[in-house]
């Protein structure tokens, strides 16, 4: 398990894409804040999705804010990864996690 | 037969000739005749005899830009009147301010085609106590006719006016075009208020709605808001899936071998559909076809195919932008039907049972090929029934124009949320993912394919949706009805729910 480092974003508000902020906390859990133009429909699924990316990325102690536009899982995930990328500026990217 | 009891009382009749020379003397004296014209939209509301408990109606000609609805409820809220039935032909998101008079008790009962925005969500959200009916354009006519909708009192916006109420569409600042819905409230409704906002010299003949219809007349400053009438329906799309659809559509109809010359077609509003009829229209000119008419809500698409003599006739109940309601004034054969002629199932002779093909939207559409055209994928009233299952059900091939999935949210799905048109009455479903044929058109099928068009079964796209999307869960309804779906004639097709 590891931290972030500090805060970051990805993604935009564009219809079909996410806007995704995070940044480090002191809890040892992952804090998740949805907002979604599909909550009623996906709401539960693109929790899921945020928890098991972070999970796979062995991060914790992470608040994740999410505006979603309806973007499908695959740009969630990409959006997400991104953001963690940026907030540990890492050098050398393991792409084999991604 | 005249039995001879009466035959012998006419011999007991007395004639009035007293009377008939005391009213010509009236006139000769040089006192005013009675005059249609009210000081105000309450004058003529005293004079229909409105009571509480009566059915009031309006039209949607003005779409988006109505100024006359809310106005004309707001005078009738204020005079005192309840528990009044609405019918309206369709409701835009301008009428939202009807949900005070809900909340008031001045509105009980809707009778509409359509309900969006927040009225719309209001309704979805338990609002009334009734279900508003929500009827198709050609099954409002059915219900006027056959007397479930009794329209006591109509109050007809109207471009402009003669002094005796002879009213057109196509004169004035507020062009509306076609009053094809107005006709049937003029014709049918007990009393009828006429509210215009340009008076025309008497007689202003041809009038869509004459003189014998009507009973009162009230000047106002404006019935309604040109720059919205269109409410954004001309837009050409350039969206590329948009596009991509378009000319699907077109060369389904092309090749379905009823693209032949003197052919008839009905394409609605919004991106694909208006498209289409630009790529057709291309096609009609590579292959030498002239259309001999074109359908329904009319377009200025429609108005440049006829100018250009690729259609020889456009039959109009409503003009859905200022291009077809100037053209309905200017070209000859730009003709203004009534909903009556347009699409009434019950009507000696309406258009569509003369009709070839058609091309519609849809919100949803779900394995058995019945579409929603009227609740959203929450389960809240935003849109609008129309001609959508009139001309599903009569033209000869009926085409379905939707992308596979809008955003995240699938547009084929295993069941609709709401059906307005049934399966068996829908052809062939569009989509950016291939062509699906209704089972019952094996030979249509077969034309398809052999034109090289991408045919696939509606069961695979609709598991290609979920694929992309994942499958949604289910919308949490209550038991409580908000709104039934009449069908065409009368039936009652399927119900709305309250959302829980």
């Amino acid at each position: 398990m590891s931290k972030i480092k500090k805060r970051a974003h990805a993604g935009t508000l564009e219809s079909s894409d996410a806007f995704i902020e995070i940044e480090p906390i002191e809890e040892d859990k992952i804090k998740i804040e949805l907002q979604s133009s599909v909550e009623e429909m996906y709401g539960e699924d693109i929790r899921e999705l945020i928890k098991k990316v972070i999970n796979e990325l062995d991060i914790s102690h992470i608040s994740v804010k999410v505006q979603d536009k309806g973007a499908l899982d695959y740009v969630i995930k990409a959006r997400l990864q991104a953001a963690i990328l940026r907030a540990n500026d890492d050098e050398k990217i393991k792409w084999d996690k991604l | 037969m005249i039995d001879s009891k009466e035959i012998k009382n006419i011999t007991k009749l007395t004639p009035n000739k007293a009377d008939f020379f005391k009213a010509s003397s009236k006139n000769h004296s040089g006192k005013e005749r009675f005059s249609k014209i009210c000081e105000s939209i309450e004058e003529s509301i005293k004079r229909s005899g409105l009571k509480d408990g009566m059915t009031i109606s309006f039209h949607h000609a003005f779409r988006g830009g109505d100024k006359v609805l809310n106005v004309v409820m707001d005078v009738i809220a204020k005079m005192g009147f309840k528990d009044l039935t609405l019918a309206s032909s369709s409701l835009a998101s301008v009428h939202d301010p009807l949900i005070e008079h809900i909340k008031n008790g001045v509105v009980t009962q809707i009778y509409t085609s359509g309900l969006r925005s927040k009225l719309g969500e209001a309704i979805s959200k338990g609002l009334m106590e009734k279900p508003v009916q929500v009827h198709s354009h050609g099954g409002r006519v059915h219900l006027v006719k056959s007397g479930e909708l009794n329209i006591d009192v109509a109050f007809i916006g109207v471009p402009a006016i003669d002094r005796f109420g002879n009213a057109t569409g196509y004169k004035g600042r507020s062009k509306c075009g076609s009053l094809g819905y107005a006709m049937t409230d003029a014709r049918y409704a007990k009393y009828v208020v006429a509210i215009s906002e340009s008076l025309e010299e008497y007689p202003s003949f041809p009038a869509s709605i004459t003189q014998d219809q009507v009973d009162s007349i009230v000047l106002v400053d404006e019935v309604g808001d040109p720059s919205q009438i269109g409410e954004g329906a001309t837009r050409m799309t350039t969206n590329p899936k948009e596009l991509l659809l378009a000319r699907r559509a077109a060369r389904v109809i092309v090749n379905s071998g009823l693209f032949k010359n003197g052919y008839s077609l009905q394409t609605g509003t919004g991106g694909a559909s208006l498209a289409t009829t630009i790529f057709l229209s291309e096609k009609m000119e590579e292959e030498n076809i002239t259309a001999s008419f074109g359908l329904g809500g009319i377009t200025g698409t429609m108005v440049y195919m006829l100018k250009r003599g690729q259609i020889k006739t456009l039959l109009d109940v409503q003009s859905f932008d200022e291009f077809a309601a100037k053209s309905l004034g200017e070209n000859l054969n730009h003709i203004e039907i009534s909903a009556n002629q347009y699409a009434n199932p019950s009507s000696k002779g309406a258009a569509i049972k003369q009709l070839d093909v058609v091309v519609l939207s849809a919100l949803e559409i779900d394995i058995d090929f019945n579409v929603n055209v009227l609740t959203g994928s929450k389960g809240i009233l935003r849109g609008a029934s129309g001609g959508h299952c009139d001309t599903a059900a009569e033209a000869k091939l009926s085409i379905i124009v939707a992308p596979l999935t809008r955003g995240r949210i699938p547009t084929i799905v295993n069941r609709v949320n709401t059906i307005i048109t049934p399966g068996n009455t829908v052809d062939v479903v569009v989509t950016d993912q291939g062509v699906a044929v209704n089972p019952k058109n094996i030979e249509l099928k077969q034309r398809l394919k052999k034109a090289g068009i991408t045919v696939v079964e509606i069961e695979d796209l609709y598991k290609k949706a979920i694929r992309i999307c994942g499958k949604p869960k289910p919308i949490n309804y209550s038991d409580k009805v908000v709104a039934t779906i009449r069908y065409r004639d009368g039936s009652v097709l399927d119900v709305v729910r309250a959302l829980a």
